[in-house]
């Protein structure tokens, strides 16, 4: 095997870049047999460690994932011989198991790795785990963040963040949750969750903005990986669209908060632009009513629209808005709707479709943000300043709570 | 592995849902045994008495108590149990799903963790 001589500097980026690409596979690979999803991710963190120590003296291996796998493998094994494990019956049929799983993977090409993320993904939001749990399960076991960064992220303290997880993880393996794609008759019925729990990865985002941006990087690869690996799911393609279209726009705003209209489309990526309206075109299914995530992601379309025409289509958006709350009338959805009819018929309906928002409205940011700008728009300045106000005290984001406050601050002159 | 599927809910009589709703009942139960038995899973069935039947034996002190009731006194019961053995939790829940019990009550899905054969503590899985 060449092996190369190179510095350790670089050897930690080979181990990092590795870490990226191959943390979900492995430990998907790991765990299956047994369904044990800690005892993987303690033997993989062990092979980084000895990765670091040996790759620095004897080089990067030619094929750096598959040594990581066989040293991981090894561990899991010496762990599954041990006396306390023997003990166990169970644990004992899953060794013969994982090493029939694994023995046939030794020095193997890494495209041909089987690529088990999907059925980790679908243990991850599988129904019997608490739907709070589903998302930060997912950074952990597929993309590698650890529990404190979840925590943060999550705004909860790291032990409990550490806790829930140790507890979902020791429930896959007690209760036996398989590592199974399903089938297509349970597929409508699992997918969705799967898709809801990446695009929750995605949302922290933009309640972090610290974590954020490597959260929605790292989201947005996996709504991606999703998408290819299915091959053939519109919503999977439509969440994939959806966040790759938000992320063409979310490298402008910098440090301060800007709202999509007085964004300049200039700043925005058009490479991801064109990536997203390609994953897009591969949701439609001619024929069919769009599910929610193609319903979003067309709306995301429309804006990045805006950057080749210069205009907004506001009458397509309501269309969209209107389409979006009929099958997903989340209180976000109205709101957004809402807005965008107060912009194409007039504030004032705008105005009539938001006092119809049950009372939950009072405690929701954009409902009062959305409110202030229809009452400037209608001159009554002074109940503008107050729903930009109460905006501002529900905001968690200090740079949008101070876009919020200028607002008011412009209104009040 | 094994699952055991407990099924709780509140207790019926004939006064109270009908005798021909109880006999419903029992023809569906029986026809899930069978189906059970077909598919070569079914490891044990129990359906209980009502708890009014039931005693409940504490410590107090060191000396045991008995007394009339069940341990908790709750609207809905434990009604009845039924053992599969199946290869994991989606095949248990399919099954769980086609439970009659379902219909007038809850189906807890519990994996089992050892069992008795031949006088001795084994694994369930």
């Amino acid at each position: 095997m060449g092996r190369v001589g190179v510095t350790g500097e670089t050897v930690a980026r080979v181990a990092e870049r590795t870490a990226r690409a191959s943390y979900g596979r492995l430990v998907a690979l790991l765990a299956a047999p047994a369904g044990d999803l800690q005892l993987a991710e303690d033997t993989l963190a062990h092979a980084f460690e000895q990765a670091l120590t040996t790759w620095p003296r004897d080089g990067v291996p030619d094929n750096p994932e598959s040594w990581l796998l066989t040293v991981a493998r090894n561990r899991q094994r010496d762990l599954w011989k041990s006396a306390a494990h023997r003990r166990n019956r169970s644990l004992e049929a899953a060794t013969d198991l994982g090493a029939d799983v694994v023995e046939s993977l030794h020095d193997l090409d890494p495209d041909r790795i089987p690529d088990r993320r999907l059925a980790l993904l679908f243990v991850c939001a599988h129904p019997a785990i608490a739907a709070g749990v589903r998302t930060p399960l997912m950074l952990q076991a597929v993309l590698g963040f650890d529990a404190a960064q979840i925590a943060r992220a999550f705004a909860v303290p790291a032990g409990a963040m550490s806790q829930r997880l140790v507890r979902a993880k020791r429930r896959i393996r007690d209760a036996k949750i398989p590592f199974v794609v399903p089938g297509r008759q349970a597929m409508p019925e699992r997918l969705p969750s799967v898709l809801e729990a990446v695009y929750g990865c995605y949302a922290l985002a933009f309640s972090e903005r610290g974590e954020g941006a490597s959260v929605a990087g790292e989201a947005r690869y996996l709504a991606v990986t999703i998408a290819r690996l299915l091959g053939d799911e519109p919503e999977a393609w439509a969440l994939a669209a959806l966040l790759t279209l938000a992320s063409a726009r979310a490298t402008t705003s910098g440090d301060g908060y800007l709202p999509l209209e007085d964004q300049d489309p200039d700043e925005w990526d058009r490479r991801l632009i064109a990536e997203g309206e390609s994953y897009l075109r591969r949701a439609e299914r001619p024929g069919r009513a769009p599910g929610r995530f193609q319903l979003e992601a067309a709306i995301q379309a429309v804006h990045c629209d805006r950057a080749r025409s210069g205009a907004t289509d506001w009458d397509t958006l309501c269309t969209l808005y209107t389409a979006l709350v009929a099958i997903a009338p989340s209180l976000g959805s109205r709101v957004a709707r809402a807005a965008v009819v107060g912009r194409t018929r007039s504030p004032e309906t705008g105005l009539s479709l938001l006092d119809a928002l049950p009372v939950e409205r009072e405690r929701f940011q954009p409902y009062h943000a959305a409110r202030g700008d229809l009452l400037a728009r209608l001159g009554r300045h002074q109940d503008a300043v107050a729903a930009y106000a109460r905006a501002s005290t529900l905001s968690t984001d200090p740079a949008v709570r101070t876009f919020l406050e200028r607002r008011a601050e412009e209104l009040s002159r | 592995m094994r699952y055991m599927l407990v099924f709780h809910y509140g207790e019926a009589s004939d006064e109270s849902i009908g005798a021909e709703a109880i006999s419903a009942g029992m023809r569906a139960m029986a026809s899930y045994a069978a189906t059970l038995e077909q598919a070569g899973i079914l490891v044990s069935g129990q359906v209980l008495q009502p708890s009014t039947s039931s005693t409940t034996l504490t410590l107090v002190d060191g000396e045991p108590r008995i007394q009339d009731g069940p341990f908790a006194d709750t609207k809905e019961q434990l009604g009845g149990v039924i053992v599969i053995d199946v290869p994991d939790l989606d095949a248990a829940l399919e099954w769980a799903r086609q439970a009659p019990p379902l219909s007038w009550g809850t189906v807890e899905i519990r994996p089992g963790a050892v069992h008795i054969e031949g006088g001795t503590w084994v694994a369930s899985a």
